[in-house]
């Protein structure tokens, strides 16, 4: 390697006035992460511009306060020391929290053995499987949403089936309008997000690690939790990570599924930017929501690190 | 070797993938304790009757016999079988202890017996204090060992070897045969061994199965099998041979012979002449059975004159490729250097070729 990378860079110093951009072509060739550092720079410059800028104007923001339809821009804690002593704001991350939890854990569980289907017993076509499983995504979003509130909703699919079927002498009231329908529908509308890693942190496993198990005496449900779940843990967690983040933040399917006690954190922040008029308060919640997302992102990985252990 | 010493029994076993036929009504014997080598070319059948006795594949006709219990309904998880895998299969969320002790769990043993009885076996394979070491800081051999111990921890009845040392470089597969030859008669457990290197089964086998397309050609000693071969297939596939075409002469009961062509009339004892008076033969003869010499050797020795037509050095050995009369193909013949000065290199010299005659095979035609 420095043989190789030597030699051009000798040369352009021997005959350095002839061109410049030999001496630059040595340099790149020469050092690697340089290289790394130019592939990448049209990423790092949208990321600077459209990530971390923003992100400052929203810390900077945070510290104001609401002046009638102004805003006072001495910097101050008031909105972070709010947000702590009020209960609603903390009752509301909570509820977040618990709703885009539970949506995350059940999405896992329900795209898991898809995925560990199509790996381990799909032999042929599986992208054609894997495009199947997808294919709830070629529609919008709130087509999605909205799918759902026609089968949930009080004269929907679910109520006038199980009415006709006679199993209920009423519509059921708790299926629309609630965090479970809430939670169902950020299940259905995430669950690509979750069979692709799965099914890729599966789909790698040397199917002679499973063989080596069970040769060494493991039946298959054993087997599966000392060798197939931890390894392909790295799936479970991208998984849990790409519903989790998003759906925590997510206002619209609970502003048009949630009613009063599905209404989530995202809901109040859209408040505080629109009609309540109170950017400060809202840059604050961000904020805070973040933070919040970082520390129980910590506390899941290190959790299944411990687990791992733990199943090994 | 009878039938009711027999260790491992593999009766009239058959093995389908729809309709290719991968193994065509195998039957064989392994004793206890022994080194016992499936031998063949990729795509024999070798690895699949492997993973018969292993488990992983089911038989679809026959049965197999371990330790006089039929396997047919036993599951992979519950025979008393353990696999060296040719991958090695080396679990890489665990440490090496851990990898080790892996089978270890369904015994009833305190965390302090496990990691007792995983450091014998780490002594045992020459790796004392690795315990501790990651899966992905091991090399090639270190993997081979570490496989084989995780293996031979639990005491199986038959230890099952698929290709372990073919990932290896030449001088590491060399050492480890040595090694594994070893260990094998320092635990006593029987093992079986797939292999396609002849060398490495001839080296490390108490006894050999030589398949090809799904059948088993011949089973029997290194020595056996290339001193005695019972087919062209196998004479050729261990080893060099020369095959020359021939006929079988009776002069009574009482003395034999064979007509070859080029070498004449070779007397052979009665007893080895299977087919009668006149029937065609084939007359094999390694190529280190002959011998090359500038005059006609002394006494009883058949021999014919040849004429020498290339010659390689090798080192510890020469190769000639010499013509004869009466045959359109060149003989092979292979003599030790013995001296410093090398015999008769000189293309195109008349030499004298001689052979014993108690190394001449006599098979029947393909």
């Amino acid at each position: 390697m420095t043989d190789t990378s030597l030699l051009p860079d000798q040369t352009a110093d021997a005959i350095a006035p002839r061109r410049r951009g030999a001496r630059l072509t040595a340099m790149l060739h020469r050092r690697e992460s340089l290289r790394g550092y130019l592939f990448m720079s049209p990423t790092l410059a949208i990321m600077a511009v459209g990530i971390v800028a923003p992100f400052i104007l929203l810390l900077t923001m945070s510290t104001w306060t609401r002046q009638g339809f102004d805003f006072d821009t001495t910097p101050t804690f008031a909105n972070y020391l709010r947000v702590w002593s009020e209960p609603i704001f903390g009752a509301l991350m909570q509820r977040s929290f618990w709703i885009s939890g539970v949506a995350t854990v059940a999405t896992v569980l329900v795209c898991y053995p898809m995925a560990y289907f199509v790996a381990f017993h799909v032999h042929k076509h599986k992208m054609l499987w894997l495009i199947l499983m997808t294919l709830p995504f070629w529609t919008s979003y709130l087509l999605r949403v909205f799918a759902w509130k026609v089968i949930l909703g009080y004269e929907g699919v679910i109520n006038s089936g199980f009415l006709a079927l006679g199993w209920i002498e009423e519509p059921l009231k708790v299926l629309l309008y609630s965090q479970t329908a809430v939670i169902i529908t950020l299940a259905h509308a995430w669950a690509a997000f979750a069979i692709l890693p799965l099914y890729v942190s599966l789909e790698k496993i040397d199917r002679s690690l499973l063989e080596a198990a069970t040769d060494l005496g493991d039946g298959p449900v054993r087997r599966f939790f000392r060798i197939t779940l931890p390894l392909s843990m790295p799936g479970v967690i991208a998984a849990s990570f790409l519903i989790f983040i998003p759906t925590t933040g997510d206002y619209i399917t609970p502003a048009l599924l949630g009613g009063p006690n599905g209404q989530m954190i995202g809901n109040f922040i859209q408040l505080q930017f629109g009609p309540v008029n109170n950017w400060p308060m809202g840059a604050t919640l961000s904020i805070v929501l973040m933070l919040w997302i970082a520390a129980i992102g910590l506390a899941f990985l290190y959790l299944t690190r411990v687990a791992r252990k733990r199943l090994a | 070797m009878s039938n009711s010493d027999a260790f491992i029994s593999i009766r009239n076993v058959q093995k389908f993938f729809g309709t290719f036929r991968a193994i065509e009504s195998v039957s064989m014997d392994i004793g206890q304790g022994e080194f016992f080598s499936l031998l063949g070319a990729s795509g024999c059948g070798k690895t699949t009757l492997l993973r018969m006795l292993a488990g992983f594949e089911d038989t679809s006709a026959g049965e197999i016999y371990i330790d006089g219990q039929p396997m047919s309904d036993v599951p992979p998880h519950q025979r008393p079988v353990n696999m060296v895998f040719q991958s090695y299969a080396i679990f890489p969320h665990l440490n090496v202890r851990d990898n080790i002790a892996y089978g270890l769990r369904k015994r009833k043993l305190t965390r302090a017996q496990r990691y007792e009885l995983v450091d014998e076996m780490l002594d045992l394979i020459k790796l004392p204090g690795y315990g501790t070491r990651k899966a992905n800081e091991l090399s090639g051999g270190q993997r081979q060992r570490i496989a084989l111990a995780r293996a031979l921890i639990l005491r199986p009845k038959v230890l099952l070897l698929d290709e372990p040392l073919g990932a290896l470089d030449k001088q590491l597969r060399e050492q480890m045969q040595l090694e594994l030859r070893a260990l094998q008669r320092k635990v006593g457990i029987t093992f079986v061994f797939v292999t396609h290197d002849q060398e490495e089964a001839l080296t490390l086998s108490d006894r050999i199965a030589v398949m090809a397309g799904g059948k088993v050609l011949q089973v029997d000693t290194p020595q056996g099998l290339y001193e005695a071969p019972v087919s062209r297939t196998v004479a050729s596939f261990i080893g060099n041979m020369n095959f020359f075409e021939g006929r079988v002469r009776r002069n009574g009961a009482a003395t034999g012979a064979v007509e070859a062509e080029g070498l004449g009339t070779i007397p052979i004892p009665v007893d080895r002449l299977t087919r009668p008076d006149g029937a065609p033969v084939q007359v094999a003869l390694r190529p280190e059975k002959f011998a090359l010499t500038a005059t006609r050797p002394d006494g009883d020795v058949p021999a014919v004159p040849a004429r020498l037509n290339t010659a390689a050095y090798l080192g510890e050995r020469s190769h000639y490729y010499v013509a004869i009369d009466g045959r359109t193909a060149p003989v092979a013949v292979s003599s030790p250097n013995v001296s410093r000065v090398n015999g008769p290199a000189q293309a195109g010299s008349d030499l004298w070729l001689s052979w014993s005659p108690d190394a001449v095979v006599i098979l029947d035609p393909d």
